[in-house]
């Protein structure tokens, strides 16, 4: 059994991935005698090995399990949770609960990254537009996370994996558009200073310091300041 | 699980939503009695939808014993795990966001983004056919024997790609450009729950001219 992840050093979508991948690896393919291997690309070079295994649009990420190619990561996380029957299993068994995961992570996927970009690309009024909007979806996300420990409930799921790869994007944003998460939102602050005490997690996700100077060369590739 | 005293309400649209039809043809194919509560076209959003679906506030909804579930592909996954037979199984996503570029052919307002839209239509087009191809060739359709969670998802938009190819005086499954697909979407159409719930061209056509475009030429698109 062989996984291959075709990673990138960008924080976001391909972050999701890596973290259930590398817990995958730890005790799962990597007892079997299988191997992860991340694989690094350049911002914005093509990897000409994805490109065969994957139809459409070639994005990041990619799992690649055993020759065959899975794309999108919140396909790729549900993937993983079910081929390595590990437990507790980031989606939960209960059907209605699962379309309640499936709903928020969706949301982050919908939400989270769009407002994002908006608040690092754009000046002025429509930046502020979109700090209000990052906001109010933040906000959202605090009320149904609750007093819970995780969005999963006791134990880390599919909505943590969905969501915790941004939390390096919150330096960011906060810079860029004038803002601070903690003082809008406390409850996601720490909520992500939980997620950071898990091993998968720290191992995983970039320095938010790190995230800033790459959103910097990004705002120089396309010409705003 | 489900069981006998189950309450399934679907709450939809009165126009031939392909999200709507979506859950529809999947309720349908597993057999499932269920209450079809319309939302009226142009009218205020019922107190109902506002509060199954505080997020988007957008059909479909599916509340089963008075629990909601929103977005179409989430629920398509809720019923097929838990109305588990008769089939279709899900069955792995592809990449499908390309789906509403096909109305946004008839909805939006320039030259410039016409032609976007129909460029993305057709390279969306184009990997389906591709698709079909490399992973289904010789099957009657992408679940298989059966009609499945694929089948499903595209399918319910076939009613309006023909309408807007009327609309729009233009080919979009062109049998000579997606010749799998063609054929595919003839025994698509020809399955009966499909027949019950996927529009008639003519009726969208008439849908559009008479309601629709005023509808959304006042207003963003909406689903």
């Amino acid at each position: 059994m062989f996984i291959y992840l075709q990673d990138q050093p960008r924080p976001d979508a391909a972050g999701r991935v890596g973290e259930p991948v590398r817990a995958a690896g730890a005790d799962g393919a990597g007892g079997e005698g299988g191997g992860v291997r991340v694989r690094g690309g350049e911002p914005g070079g093509e990897e000409p090995a994805a490109a065969p295994v994957q139809p459409g649009p070639k994005k990041i990420p990619v799992l690649i399990h055993d020759g065959k190619p899975v794309c999108e990561s919140l396909i790729i996380v549900e993937y993983i949770d079910e081929v390595w029957d590990k437990k507790p299993h980031l989606l939960p068994a209960d059907p209605y609960l699962r379309a309640q995961a499936r709903f928020w992570a969706d949301f982050v996927d919908k939400k989270v990254y769009d407002c994002g970009t908006r608040l690092w690309k754009l000046k002025g009024e429509e930046q502020a537009e979109a700090k209000k909007e990052m906001i109010e979806i933040l906000k959202l996300l605090a009320a149904e996370l609750g007093d819970k420990t995780y969005f999963g409930g006791d134990a880390f799921g599919f909505v943590d994996v969905a969501l915790v790869p941004f939390t390096s994007w919150f330096y960011s944003y906060e810079t860029c558009a004038g803002f601070s998460v903690e003082a809008e939102c406390p409850e996601i602050v720490a909520w992500a200073k939980r997620c950071m005490e898990r091993e998968s997690v720290k191992k995983t996700l970039y320095d938010p310091e790190k995230v800033y100077e790459f959103v910097c060369f990004l705002k120089k590739r396309y010409g705003v300041e | 699980m489900a069981a006998s005293g189950d309450e399934v309400k679907l709450l939809g649209r009165s126009w031939g939503c392909p999200y709507v039809i979506r859950a529809r043809i999947a309720l349908e194919l597993k057999g499932v009695s269920y209450d079809y509560v319309v939302e009226q076209l142009g009218e205020k959003k019922s107190e109902l939808l506002l509060k199954s679906n505080p997020v988007y506030k957008k059909v479909p909804v599916l509340i089963h014993n008075d629990r909601p579930i929103c977005e179409s592909a989430i629920i398509l996954q809720y019923i097929d795990e838990v109305w588990p037979e008769p089939g279709p199984r899900y069955f792995p996503r592809i990449h499908m966001n390309w789906f509403p570029a096909l109305l946004k052919i008839i909805k939006v307002k320039t030259e410039k983004e016409k032609a976007e839209a129909l460029e993305q239509s057709f390279v969306g087009l184009s990997l389906l056919e591709e698709t079909y191809k490399k992973s289904f060739e010789g099957k009657a359709f992408f679940g298989g024997d059966n009609v499945g969670y694929l089948d499903i998802i595209f399918g319910s938009f076939l009613g309006w790609v023909k309408a807007i190819e009327k609309i729009s005086d233009i080919k979009l499954i062109d049998k000579a450009k997606f010749p799998l697909l063609a054929k595919w979407a003839e025994r698509f159409a020809s399955v009966a729950t499909v027949k019950e719930h996927v529009p008639k061209t003519d009726e969208l056509v008439e849908l559009f001219s008479k309601v629709l475009k005023d509808i959304w030429n006042a207003s963003a698109p909406n689903n």
